[in-house]
């Protein structure tokens, strides 16, 4: 079996209403209705999905690990970004 | 004496745990992981139908049978259920089309079954006709991709069309167990349901550039126990621990 064949599709699940799809995983399907029934049986079995997309892999573009220290690095130095310096009232809810 | 509505529901419940058997049988033998767990899925569904209905046939028998009794320490020749289920998984393409043609019933079987007289049959067959629109949406998923695939896979799928098609006849009989029943609203009349089966059917096979084998030939017997040899090797396996060790609990 080959991944010509037989392509690889990465696995969002949304588990509740208002919350983003979440990455679950990837599985092997010859075409998309077949990966959107793989991605069923094998990441909702315990009632975690309300809603699923399947994506081929293929089309994902990734960042290059060698970039890492480029790419993330510089923001190290930056916790001003981070919203740590208010409290986000109860009422607001999910972000 | 059996009343009519527990051989009834016996005929529902074997069906349910000789094919759910049948399925758990590929567990770790699928062609990829998706599918052994899209098949276990499937027969973990249909062993939980098989527990429903044996636990209320035990009721409706009212011997104290309950469901373990039920399935577990009856002989071959009480087993009720269609010859269909108890056919071997054989390749992929016979596991595929016996879950297509299955479906393609009981599907919609279970929807007049929610709406009919018995309020457990009826709460039983709601749950399990959810479970079946997506045996039905997998298997014929697969049989257009098998039949519509190679020409090995076109060839294998038309062989287990052929082989297993004798079979459905037998889905759509009835006898006067049923007819007493279908006569005051507890029972489906199946032979309602054959034009819905052959044109679901005919879809998914046109999609698939297989051909429905023509009529003919039916075998039957199973729903009045008698069986293949196949049945006998299944229970081997399925009572064996319970036979060996009476009452054994885990």
């Amino acid at each position: 079996m080959t991944e010509k064949n037989i392509p690889l599709w990465e696995v969002f699940i949304r588990s509740r209403t208002g919350l983003a799809h979440r990455h679950a995983g990837s599985v092997h399907a010859a075409d998309a209705e077949m990966a959107l029934q793989n991605a069923r049986d094998v990441y909702t079995r315990r009632g975690e999905g309300l809603s699923i997309w399947v994506v081929p892999s293929h089309v994902i573009t990734a960042s290059d690990p060698a970039d890492r220290d480029s790419l993330f690095e510089p923001t190290a130095s930056k916790i001003y970004r981070h919203p740590s310096f208010y409290d986000v009232p109860e009422e607001v809810g999910h972000m | 004496m059996e009343t009519p509505l527990f051989t009834y529901t016996l005929r529902l419940a074997d069906n349910a745990l000789i094919l759910g058997h049948r399925l758990s049988e590929w567990v770790g033998h699928a062609p990829v992981p998706e599918e052994d767990l899209a098949l276990a899925n499937m027969g973990l569904d249909l062993i939980g139908q098989a527990r429903a209905l044996y636990t209320y046939a035990g009721e409706v028998e009212g011997r104290g049978r309950d469901e373990d009794a039920l399935a577990y320490l009856r002989e071959v020749g009480g087993y009720r259920n269609v010859l269909l289920v108890e056919q071997p998984n054989g390749d992929f393409a016979h596991t595929i089309v016996r879950q297509l043609l299955f479906a393609a019933f009981a599907h919609p079987f279970f929807e007049a079954l929610a709406r009919a007289q018995d309020a457990t049959l009826a709460a039983v067959a709601a749950k399990a006709v959810k479970e079946l629109a997506y045996h039905l949406r997998h298997s014929a998923e697969w049989t257009i991709r098998l039949g519509d695939g190679t020409p090995e896979s076109h060839r294998r799928t038309q062989t287990a069309l052929d082989d297993l098609w004798a079979f459905t006849g037998e889905l759509f009989e009835t006898d006067q167990v049923e007819r007493a029943l279908i006569d005051r609203g507890i029972a489906v009349d199946p032979a309602a349901l054959r034009t819905r089966f052959e044109r679901r059917l005919d879809e998914v096979l046109a999609e698939a550039t297989l051909a429905r084998p023509a009529g003919g030939f039916t075998q039957s017997g199973g729903r009045a126990g008698r069986h293949s040899e196949h049945l006998g090797y299944i229970l081997s396996e399925l009572q064996y621990l319970q036979r060996a060790y009476p009452g054994a609990k885990w």
